[in-house]
């Protein structure tokens, strides 16, 4: 780059826990740091080290560095000075906070995934408690909700925050761009225990496997075993008539999302709150999923004030055949989760048909029927998953045929 | 010259002195017990004072001659008009004018609004001011650039010092939204109105001279009179005694900090498993969102039970008004209002009563009603592993918020902190407060939105939360998790300089606050 000089981060009066870098290679005169700090009299030292540590890891010497703080945890600052860095030089070198004990842990393809909270990828203040809401999983967002010029920062950050910021056992997930640069993004993110990506804008299997090749490359450079499952979001009308094949494009794909705001665009109508111009897209999403046997997973809901009228979305979107919601605010997590999981009732429609068919088992009868009504296999087996996902929320105990027994003797 | 200190019972180096005064240090929580009667202000006759009872005077400056305003004289004030009060700055205007020196300011509280009185510590009309001090006063008192040395006291302490004679307050003007040509006053009417004058009752029973400001003169009798005009001097009126928007916010507002609105869900939470929430609860809980949250969803939860709060003590919003209306709450005693529809409350509803600090909150009262709270949800700057609470300093050494009740409030049975883990990258728990503002002993719950740490020696809490599910975690594990986050902060550096006493509930010296160290 022909400039000497690189700014990265935020500032402002209304930024909190973000710095603003302002750096300048110079050829003589030592590294000269000019620091103001809302928490300067705490922290102002320890800033100072930090920074005066990441130039000597990339060997520069001769440096003026303007470092406008607003509480920045060290993570963020060690994130907008490497990107400065990376503006005005080429190293291969990486500076890398420690990666968390607790992070480190994998998940499985058929785990719930009922919400799925989205952090802005260049929002440090957003991303150090996103943990803390309960969320199914948490996506660190590289897409839509960081400017082109400020990709490059959010990459460091995101890869920064996968190893600093606690998930709290909450699936670790970040959405990549599309194309190239998405390709790009897994470098920042595969080495760093992430869980899961969110592949934006999919419209056929071949963009599947190419993020799977590069995923398996970084893997096996970095030798990584866990796995990384692919979430694919379907937000055109070409993406939904593809959307089997791409379900299918790889046992790593676990679930698949329908975007609503860019389908609509491309449908050429305008997104209503009965949803009917989505309808076929989102039944037809439903329908593909379920035959690859993978999670379907709805689209966003945008309105994060009305919280009533979330709730009725989500027990829409359950009817419907979903598994899953994306969220925008943390405060939409518990609504999507309590509407997503099965309600009193349908447990206990549930208990009776399992009890019924156990019964039956046992008793050598081939026929299941509860009072007068006969019951079919396959409710049988929806039954059992109500159980089990009941149990496994905490809603129903794993010895509730034992109670239920007690109970009537 | 450097004062004598002592270490008093808290560990704190304190002066034996203050502002030329014997100081008596910290003994230990109710250890302190003076003897004697209490002040009282000179007799006045009742001949001196016009037969048909108008005793209002052209002017504040003339009700000030008329009270002989001179040098080193104590004025009090009170912050009922909060950040739209015209009035206390208006006093040291006139002072100013008139060439008196070295006053000192005995408010019940300071705003932003009384910036302005910095250049009359500055000039030498105030010497010092022995109350609350927010923003660009604290930074001036911890800069050293006040002459004297600033007094910090509670709510409740302030009245003590009133009634035990440690301040002998000469001349209290008084703010009122409404009053009649005697002087009976009150809170609510005009166009001024801030519901409540629950701090002022000491001010106009103790002061030597009362002045009552008003921009609303009714005829006799100013009903229900909160101040009573056989303790006042002179009546002014004035166009305007304050700004209305500023002194009620038009609504008060919960948290939308999805962080705040989690520790408010983990403290309803905490209080429903913890058994302290029952049907005939009585409660505290302040104005800032975080509280304003917990109220609504403590609200919920006995709504969900069919319980009934019996009271609430205010300060009032509309959050809790709606709890009276609705029928969840028997009534509010109340000492300030902080919106409309609070306002609206104490002026219609007979179950919304005032009810000054004085009874709720001072140390020589036989008996005060924060002891009888079951639930006192309360802030702090800092915490440290001894539960001992920091509300005037933050943790960079500079005086920045008054006690307010703080120090009162953590008399109740539970006194609960739900403070975030940091703030920015400011930790709230640490290893000791820049400050000490009060004992742990009496601190019994801090809740975050990394866990709830209870106070060992609530063994019963600790018990009741057995099972429950609550992340309930030590306090060290907390504050080793906020320095894991955040990194360990460096402590504030202060010079000998002692540039403001705070004085614990009883009107001992609990801690003193130092100037900031200059390089």
């Amino acid at each position: 780059m022909s400039s000497k000089i690189a700014t990265t981060g935020n500032a402002g009066p209304k930024v909190r826990s973000d710095c603003e870098i302002k750096l300048e290679l110079t050829e003589k005169g030592g590294i000269k740091i000019d620091l103001s700090s809302k928490v300067k009299t705490l922290y102002g030292d320890s800033i100072k080290d930090l920074v005066k540590t990441i130039l000597k890891f990339y060997k520069i010497k001769d440096a003026a560095l303007t470092v406008t703080d607003s509480g920045a945890l060290p993570f963020v600052i060690a994130a907008r000075m490497e990107a400065a860095i990376m503006r005005l030089m080429n190293s291969d070198l990486e500076y890398l906070p420690d990666m968390l004990k607790e992070n480190r842990y994998s998940t499985t393809a058929g785990r719930r995934r009922f919400s799925r909270l989205y952090i802005p990828g260049n929002n440090p203040g957003m991303m150090i408690n996103a943990g803390l809401h309960s969320a199914d999983g948490i996506i660190l967002d590289l897409e839509d909700s960081v400017a082109p010029e400020k990709k490059d920062e959010a990459r460091f950050l995101v890869r920064n925050a996968l190893r600093q910021v606690g998930f709290h056992g909450a699936e670790r997930m970040v959405r990549i761009n599309q194309g190239d640069a998405g390709l790009k993004d897994l470098h920042y993110v595969v080495p760093h225990n992430v869980n899961l990506i969110l592949l934006p804008k999919c419209e056929n299997k071949e963009q599947v496997i190419n993020v799977e090749s590069e995923i398996f490359r970084i893997s096996s450079k970095h030798k990584i075993t866990v796995p990384v499952y692919i979430m694919p979001i379907i937000e055109s009308t070409l993406g939904v008539e593809n959307s089997y094949d791409i379900a299918r494009a790889s046992k790593n794909v676990v679930a698949m999302a329908i975007g609503l705001e860019d389908y609509t665009s491309d449908l050429g109508v305008p997104r209503t709150a009965e949803g009917n111009e989505s309808f076929y897209a989102r039944t037809r999403i439903i329908v593909a999923a379920k035959a690859a046997g993978i999670q379907p997973i709805d689209s966003v809901f945008s309105d994060v004030g009305d919280m009533e009228a979330l709730r009725l979305n989500v027990l829409k979107s359950k009817a419907l055949g979903f598994e899953g919601m994306g969220c925008v605010h943390p405060r939409q997590v518990p609504v999507i989760n309590e509407g997503f999981a099965p309600d009193a009732n349908e447990i206990e429609k549930s208990k009776k048909i399992v009890s019924a068919f156990e019964d039956a088992r046992k008793n050598g009868i081939g026929v299941v029927a509860l009072g007068s009504k006969m019951i079919d296999a396959p409710v049988v087996a929806r039954a059992m998953k109500t159980i089990e996902l009941a149990m496994s929320l905490g809603r129903l105990p794993e010895n509730w045929r034992k109670e239920e027994r007690s109970e009537e003797k | 010259m450097a004062v004598r200190t002592v270490i008093n019972a808290a560990g704190r180096s304190v002066p034996v002195e203050i502002n030329g005064r014997k100081a008596v240090p910290f003994k230990g929580v109710g250890k302190h017990r003076p003897r004697g009667g209490k002040y009282s202000p000179p007799i006045p006759t009742c001949n001196d004072f016009p037969d048909d009872g108008n005793k209002v005077v052209k002017s504040l400056e003339e009700a000030l001659r008329k009270c002989g305003l001179r040098d080193g004289m104590t004025i009090s004030t009170h912050h009922h008009l909060r950040d739209g009060d015209l009035i206390s700055n208006k006093v040291f205007d006139l002072a100013s004018k008139m060439g008196v020196k070295d006053l000192v300011w005995f408010p019940s509280a300071s705003f932003p609004c009384n910036d302005p009185v910095i250049k009359y510590l500055e000039d030498g009309t105030i010497n010092r001011i022995e109350g609350s001090m927010n923003g660009p006063l604290g930074r001036f008192v911890s800069d050293g650039r006040m002459k004297g040395t600033a007094v910090l006291r509670s709510h409740g302490g302030r009245v003590q010092a009133i009634q035990d004679g440690e301040v002998k307050i000469d001349i209290a003007v008084l703010a009122a939204p409404t009053c009649d040509f005697f002087g009976n006053a009150k809170g609510t009417g005009g166009n001024s109105s801030c519901g409540v004058l629950g701090y002022a009752k000491a001010d106009s029973m103790y002061a030597s001279k009362v002045i009552v400001v008003t921009d609303n003169l009714v005829d006799v009798p100013c009903y229900p009179m909160e101040i009573e005009g056989n303790y006042v001097d002179y009546v002014v009126v004035v166009d305007k005694i304050g700004i209305p928007e500023k002194i009620v916010s038009g609504t008060t507002q919960i948290t939308k900090s999805p962080d705040r609105l989690l520790i408010a869900e983990l403290t309803a939470a905490f209080l429903e498993k913890s058994g302290i929430l029952k049907d005939g609860v009585t409660m505290q809980a302040g104005a800032g969102g975080t509280s304003l949250a917990i109220a609504v969803f403590v609200d919920e939860i006995l709504k969900k039970k069919g319980w009934k709060s019996k009271f609430g003590f205010g300060g009032s919003t509309k959050y809790m008004v709606k709890m009276l209306e609705e029928g969840s709450m028997g009534y509010i005693l109340d000492a300030q209002a902080f919106d409309l529809d609070a306002v609206r409350s104490i002026e219609n509803n007979p179950h919304h009563i005032p009810y000054p600090v004085f009874n709720a909150y001072n140390y020589h009262s036989k008996g005060n009603l924060t002891s009888m709270m079951d639930i006192m949800i309360l802030g702090a700057t800092e915490i440290d592993l001894n539960f001992n609470g920091n509300v005037v300093t933050h943790s960079d050494g500079y005086l920045l918020h008054g006690i307010g009740g703080w120090q009162n409030c953590l008399h109740a049975r539970n006194v609960i902190l739900p403070v975030p883990l940091f703030r920015d990258r400011i930790p709230v728990i640490v290893d000791e407060v820049t400050t000490l503002c009060g004992p742990g002993e009496l601190i019994d719950v801090i809740i975050t939105e990394r866990g709830i740490a209870i106070n060992p020696l609530r063994k019963d809490l600790i018990k009741s939360l057995k099972g429950s599910g609550l992340p309930v975690r030590t306090i060290k594990e907390l504050k080793d998790e906020a320095e894991r986050i955040c990194g360990k902060p460096r402590k504030a550096e202060f010079e000998d300089k002692i540039v403001a006493a705070i004085k614990w509930v009883d009107g001992t010296v609990i801690d003193v606050v130092r100037k900031i160290k200059t390089k």
